[in-house]
């Protein structure tokens, strides 16, 4: 920074500080690309591993299928080079619109609550308990909504639906957290506007607030989603596991691509007795990096997507 | 404000004027009904799981009965195994923090004070993408690659500082595990999923210096390290601690990544390159559920009771100092 030519020694560095400052420089340069290596590395293993279970055909020759996306795991057994996740992935995908459908109502209007009516204590102790319930440890929210499922249902039940109110638990203060961000940048001079021409609060709310901050709040119900769809704890404790295919929320276990990870995981390798039936070993694995990959891909795609809402409606106001 | 809608001079029994207000009210009404849900939902976990809880709190002679794993005549009683899991997981959290706060403070001064100011955002998007892996994958990529790769530099550790009781060899082997599914294993994959969260609320919080102080070190001659150390660093203290707690509230709760990694076991030991030696809440909770019977289930419901009034506990201690932080910074 202030190396000057030798001539001139005001604004000269002793050399202690100035290896400070470089051994500092370093260090944090140093640790931001230490953070880079897992999220590399882990990108790099997923995609690689996950390409696997698409390029074993049923009879054990290899070549492009994509089987895995197109069947379930009715019948499967031992190392049978068959199977895949669709049912995991209808499962995710049905759990998780009913949790969006349960979340976002509420939590898009307690935001609104916080920021447009809210005053006093509730206000204050809505804000404070909306972010402890951040931290709820998401197999807590999976044990609630099991015991909430007890006693209102019955023992014992493990349904797609309980699954979706614990994921809502967890969903809610998210949604909160980022709409309330969201309506608070709607400056306060649109709002008057609408008043000055007698339109009513909730109008306004509804008509201005709302539709002003409406990328804001896809926005942040698209991290939301994503943040909830990778939760694999609460939904082994209250859904379980299935191996067919389960449309009803209301009625038996479901299968969610998280949970499909983990039990093909923990299936570890197949045993291949009979030499005459194709069979893989490392079947399990193939499918459980390949639900990985499924996964990964569609947390990715919300991501990006949830950017791309923000980046094309951001609110053009002058800062 | 809700009076604005009606003109001063309207009727009472105006059409125009009634409607609105009835609406209004009614729109006030569900706001704040759903703001309500949120702590009726809240008070509603801690019922839940005490009335599931509540069988294994009061019938211990039965629970034992029942229960294959709870075995009260080897110092295995609800108690006893609650004690040993809250020990695992507050050991384990402990070093997924030692690990993670220096790098996330790290993370946060780059992404602050350091990298170009047009490639900022960017980086820290890169580092926010750390936070949106599902700890599920964690699970698989720690357990198959991080794992076996990790393992000969154990070996080394053990070799090299089996002498400092962290490090200590396997009394029974001698050495470290063969296995490496370690606690130090579990902690290393929790350090890399709370880094986010701790960096991105310091990072909030180092933005937040006000920018005359760090001129003013500038202006003295200080250099950038020196402005850090001066202006950035005690500006930041309490939030940069308030976000370890968010970390840590995180990393007790964490239960899949642990899970897949660790090969569990109930005992103090501080032996963090021992395999089946410490077990967290969460992942016992996750292994014991899926094949436990009514009483299991109660029992475990108690375990779940636990972690959740610890991490209520960590989560609002560090509300409490980031907000406080929030009102003396008087940077709006």
């Amino acid at each position: 920074m202030a190396t000057i030519t030798d001539g001139t020694t005001l604004g000269e560095l002793s050399t202690k500080r100035r290896f400070r400052n470089g051994l500092a420089t370093g260090l944090i340069y140093g640790a931001f690309g230490l953070a880079l290596i897992p999220l590399i590395w882990l990108s790099i293993t997923v995609i690689n591993r996950g390409m696997d279970r698409f390029f074993v055909n049923e009879d054990g020759s290899t070549g492009f299928n994509l089987d895995f996306l197109q069947q379930s795991m009715r019948g499967v057994v031992g190392g049978a080079i068959t199977g895949g996740a669709l049912h995991a992935i209808w499962g995710t995908l049905l759990i998780t619109l009913a949790a969006a459908i349960i979340s976002v109502p509420i939590g898009l209007l307690t935001a609104v609550y916080v920021v447009e009516y809210g005053s006093g204590r509730l206000k204050r102790s809505v804000t404070f308990f909306v972010d402890v319930m951040t931290g709820i440890p998401s197999i807590v929210a999976g044990l609630f909504a099991y015991a909430v499922a007890a006693v209102v249902i019955g023992p014992g039940t493990k349904t797609g639906f309980v699954g979706a109110v614990a994921l809502s638990v967890l969903m809610i203060p998210v949604v909160v957290r980022t709409s309330e961000e969201m309506l608070r940048l709607v400056p306060n001079e649109l709002r008057e506007a609408s008043y000055a021409l007698g339109v009513p609060k909730w109008l306004t709310v509804i008509k201005v607030v709302l539709r002003t901050s409406i990328a804001g709040l896809a926005t942040g119900v698209t991290l939301a989603i994503a943040r909830v769809i990778g939760e694999t704890a609460p939904l082994l404790i209250a859904v379980g596991v299935a191996d067919s295919m389960n449309f009803n929320l209301f009625d038996g276990r479901m299968m969610t691509l998280p949970v499909y990870i983990v039990s093909e995981w923990r299936k570890g390798d197949a045993v291949c007795n009979d030499p005459s039936v194709p069979c893989l070993p490392e079947i399990t694995e193939y499918r459980a990096w390949a639900a990985a990959l499924v996964l990964i891909l569609i947390v990715m795609t919300l991501n990006l997507v949830a950017r791309l809402i923000s980046r094309m409606f951001a609110p053009k106001t002058g800062r | 404000m809700t009076e604005a809608s009606t003109g001063p001079e309207a009727p009472p029994d105006d059409l125009a004027a009634t409607r609105p207000s009835r609406a209004n009210n009614a729109f006030a009404g569900l706001s704040t009904a759903s703001a309500t849900i949120i702590l009726v939902v809240l008070a509603a976990v801690a019922t839940f799981l005490f009335v599931e809880a509540w069988p294994a709190i009061t019938d211990s002679a039965s629970l034992s009965e029942h229960v294959g794993w709870i075995r009260p005549d080897q110092g295995e009683s609800l108690i006893e195994i609650i004690g040993y899991l809250v020990f695992g997981t507050l050991l384990i959290s402990a070093i997924a923090l030692v690990i993670a706060t220096p790098l996330a403070i790290g993370i946060a001064l780059f992404i602050s004070h350091y990298a170009p100011r047009r490639l900022a955002s960017g980086l820290g998007y890169l580092i926010d993408l750390l936070a949106a892996i599902p700890s599920v994958v964690y699970g698989l990529w720690g357990a198959s690659v991080l794992v076996p790769f990790l393992r000969p530099f154990f070996a080394w550790l053990t070799e090299a500082f089996g002498w400092f009781p962290l490090f200590a060899p396997d009394p029974a082997t001698g050495e470290a595990s063969p296995t490496g599914r370690v606690a130090l294993a579990a902690g290393i994959v929790l350090a890399i999923m709370v880094i986010p969260i701790i960096s991105a609320v310091s990072r909030e919080v180092f933005l937040q210096t006000p920018k005359l102080h760090e001129e003013a070190a500038l202006a003295m001659g200080a250099t950038r390290w020196e402005m850090v150390r001066m202006a950035v660093l005690p500006f930041g203290r309490s939030g940069v601690i308030g976000a370890t707690m968010l970390g840590l509230g995180r990393a007790l709760g964490e239960t899949m990544a642990v899970y897949m990694i660790l090969s569990g076991g109930l005992t103090f030991s501080f032996g963090i390159l021992q395999s089946g030696k410490h077990d967290t809440i969460a992942a016992y909770i996750a292994s014991q559920f899926p094949e436990a019977n009514s009483y299991g289930v109660s029992a475990l419901i108690t375990m779940g009771l636990a972690l959740f009034v610890i991490t209520l506990l960590v989560n609002m201690l560090a509300r409490w100092i980031v907000s406080r932080r929030a009102e003396f910074s008087g940077a709006n």
